[in-house]
């Protein structure tokens, strides 16, 4: 283990923990002490909960020392995006619209990450109701890349990757509708994994599409990503959308990182224009990786992916629609307007223009005229017919390979600011993320390096048939033992300290 | 077809967003934009693919009808913009010549 906390992997300190080599209270005071070093600069954070993380902390190290069973992440610290409920603290989604409320019940991700004894020591930023990949769209501002502060974090859980690759917290939560947990690994050279739809409960995730989101989890390591996936992951009764399977090996799969004899397929539709050359080379160079380690390696076409980014931004908006009408001022978060003399409708119509900042007034407006009669067949519905056509194009995959590979994100990160007003361009980032989430199937982001143009990280994406979760965790464990070896450790030992960017930019 | 700023004056008004007039003008083109792009799946020729509009096969879920508590009524109120008398108190229903 590393002698700096925060440096070590959830992993080691929860062994560490669990041997009483240092205890829950000393790693969650050193990843407080790191927030309050870095975000200043980083604001991957919306609420830091310290005094309760270090009670919470202090039970775990008295069920220790009492003897008592521990769970494999008691006493490690996580943070959580902030679109999940955690009783007591505030949860915003970003949004003006909800400043201040505080939700009176835990999301069950939250629950079993509380029950399991990690440590929760925050809510974490992301584009307001988790439209956007930058998390520009956040109405408290952007979080900042920890490789380079004035580029983007990705989104919409650009706190939750950031948080983890600036040392912040070994482990977050994410949540993935159409590649906000993949989109901000790859750019923030971190793991995230969105599972299998059903996999996770969204029994306490604010809605965004409910046919598309899913909570996963974001580390620094595939056997921590793993491990965290374990805990909160699993049938629950409050998610009528739930799988009642049992939870796929992740673990296991993630200590072997066997992938001889795995038949694994490039995405032909998932490459060349738009892509940058530093992404395809890195991302060529792992499939060479994963072939030199005894993967079956071929190409594969997928006719319909093309027109799943079309077909999502016809989905998304319609079910964000609906989902977000219950913010109207009536019974949580904002209300504006309401003087005595206007009605409640008026004070709807102030509320939500007062509440919801561009991006989400830009979606609810599009699924408005997506849902609204003579137009429904036309958009709603074909977008749900090619929904059917890309999810046939992945079961005829999976029945030649058994997961496909593209890369996670057409480019590396770009500069906060050159998109936010670019609907269209910014839309492109999710390009290879949104098949998974129309088809539901499990789909991870790994770091394959760094491109050579511009320095900044590289994912790779895995995606893998519904309960097959554990086959992304298995490319990604044999990608990390090769490429570290290669590298000669991991790829976040290459970024630059925070404290010579923060410097960078005060001068 | 272009979307007008009344466009989207009339769809703000079904979604219960009053927009102002510098709104409606700036995102009349971006809707505009957004929509020509999204047209693209009616390239695709599906008059006999059923739609998709859920990933998992599930119908009816249903939990076993036992009784659980309900939260305290406080803390549901707590979150209220407003409530008088244990209940959200919201603004007059009708209009003013109902």
């Amino acid at each position: 283990m590393s002698a700096d906390l925060t440096r070590s992997t959830a992993a080691e300190l929860a062994s560490a923990i669990a041997s009483g080599e240092t205890s829950s209270v000393e790693v969650t005071q050193a990843h407080l002490d790191r927030m309050a070093a870095v975000e200043p600069a980083v604001h991957a954070f919306l609420h830091v909960d310290g005094e309760r993380a270090l009670a919470a902390a202090a039970r775990v190290d008295a069920d220790r020392a009492d003897g008592k069973p521990l769970g494999p992440l008691a006493g490690v610290p996580v943070a959580l995006k902030d679109v999940l409920t955690y009783a007591g603290a505030p949860t915003t989604c970003g949004s003006r619209v909800l400043e201040g409320w505080v939700p009176p019940y835990d999301a069950t991700v939250t629950r079993r990450m509380l029950d399991a004894g990690l440590v929760i020591l925050g809510k974490t930023n992301l584009d307001e109701f988790a439209m956007g990949s930058s998390t520009e769209n956040s109405a408290y501002g952007p979080t900042h890349n920890p490789w380079a502060l004035d580029r983007i974090p990705g989104g919409s859980g650009g706190g939750s990757a950031a948080a983890v690759a600036a040392y912040e917290a070994p482990l977050a939560i994410g949540t993935d509708t159409g590649g906000s947990i993949r989109q901000p690994a790859s750019v923030t050279g971190t793991v995230g994994i969105k599972p299998t739809y059903g996999g996770t409960s969204r029994y306490g995730l604010v809605a965004l599409a409910s046919s598309l989101d899913q909570p996963g989890p974001c580390a620094r390591t595939v056997l921590d990503a793993a491990l965290l996936h374990t805990v909160i992951a699993g049938h629950d009764p409050l998610d009528s959308t739930s799988i009642d399977a049992p939870v796929p090996d992740v673990v296991g799969a993630a200590r072997s990182g066997d992938v001889r004899g795995m038949k694994i397929g490039i995405v032909r539709e998932l490459g060349g224009e738009g892509y940058a050359p530093g992404v395809e080379q890195r991302f060529r160079e792992a499939v060479e990786v994963l072939s030199s380690l005894g993967a079956e390696v071929v190409e594969v076409s997928c006719p319909h992916f093309s027109y799943a980014l079309p077909a999502y931004y016809l989905v998304l908006p319609s079910e964000a629609s609906s989902n977000l009408a219950k913010f109207d001022g009536m019974r949580f978060g904002l209300r504006a307007g309401d003087d005595g003399t206007r009605s409640a409708e008026e004070v709807m119509g102030l509320t939500r223009e007062a509440g919801f900042g561009a991006e989400v007034k830009r979606r609810i407006i599009l699924g408005t005229y997506a849902l609204s009669s003579g137009y429904y067949d036309a958009y709603y519905g074909q977008a749900q017919k090619v929904r059917t056509l890309v999810t046939r194009d992945f079961e005829a995959a999976f029945a030649a390979v058994d997961v496909l590979v593209s890369p996670s994100t057409p480019t590396t990160a770009f500069r906060l600011g050159e998109k936010v007003d670019d609907p269209i361009a910014m839309y492109l980032n999710d390009l290879c993320t949104i098949p998974s989430n129309l088809a539901g199937n499990a789909s991870a982001s790994f770091p394959v390096g760094l491109a050579p143009e511009d320095g900044l990280p590289v994912g790779l994406q895995v995606m893998a048939p519904p309960l097959a979760d554990d086959r992304l965790y298995r490319v990604g464990a044999a990608l990390e033992r090769a490429l570290q070896e290669r590298w000669g450790g991991p790829l976040l030992a290459q970024a630059p300290e925070l404290a010579t960017l923060v410097e960078g930019v005060a001068r | 077809m272009a979307l007008t700023p009344n466009d989207v004056a009339d769809l703000a008004r079904l979604a219960r967003i009053e927009l102002t007039p510098d709104e409606l003008a700036h995102l009349a083109p971006q809707l505009d934009a957004i929509l020509e792009a999204v047209a693209k799946v009616s390239e695709v020729a599906a008059d006999d693919i059923p739609p998709t509009s859920h990933p998992l096969p599930l119908d009816n879920v249903q939990r076993a009808d036992v009784v659980r508590p309900s939260l305290p009524r406080e803390a549901v109120l707590a979150g209220a913009p407003a409530a008088e008398e244990d209940r959200f108190r919201v603004p007059r229903i009708l209009g003013e010549d109902a």
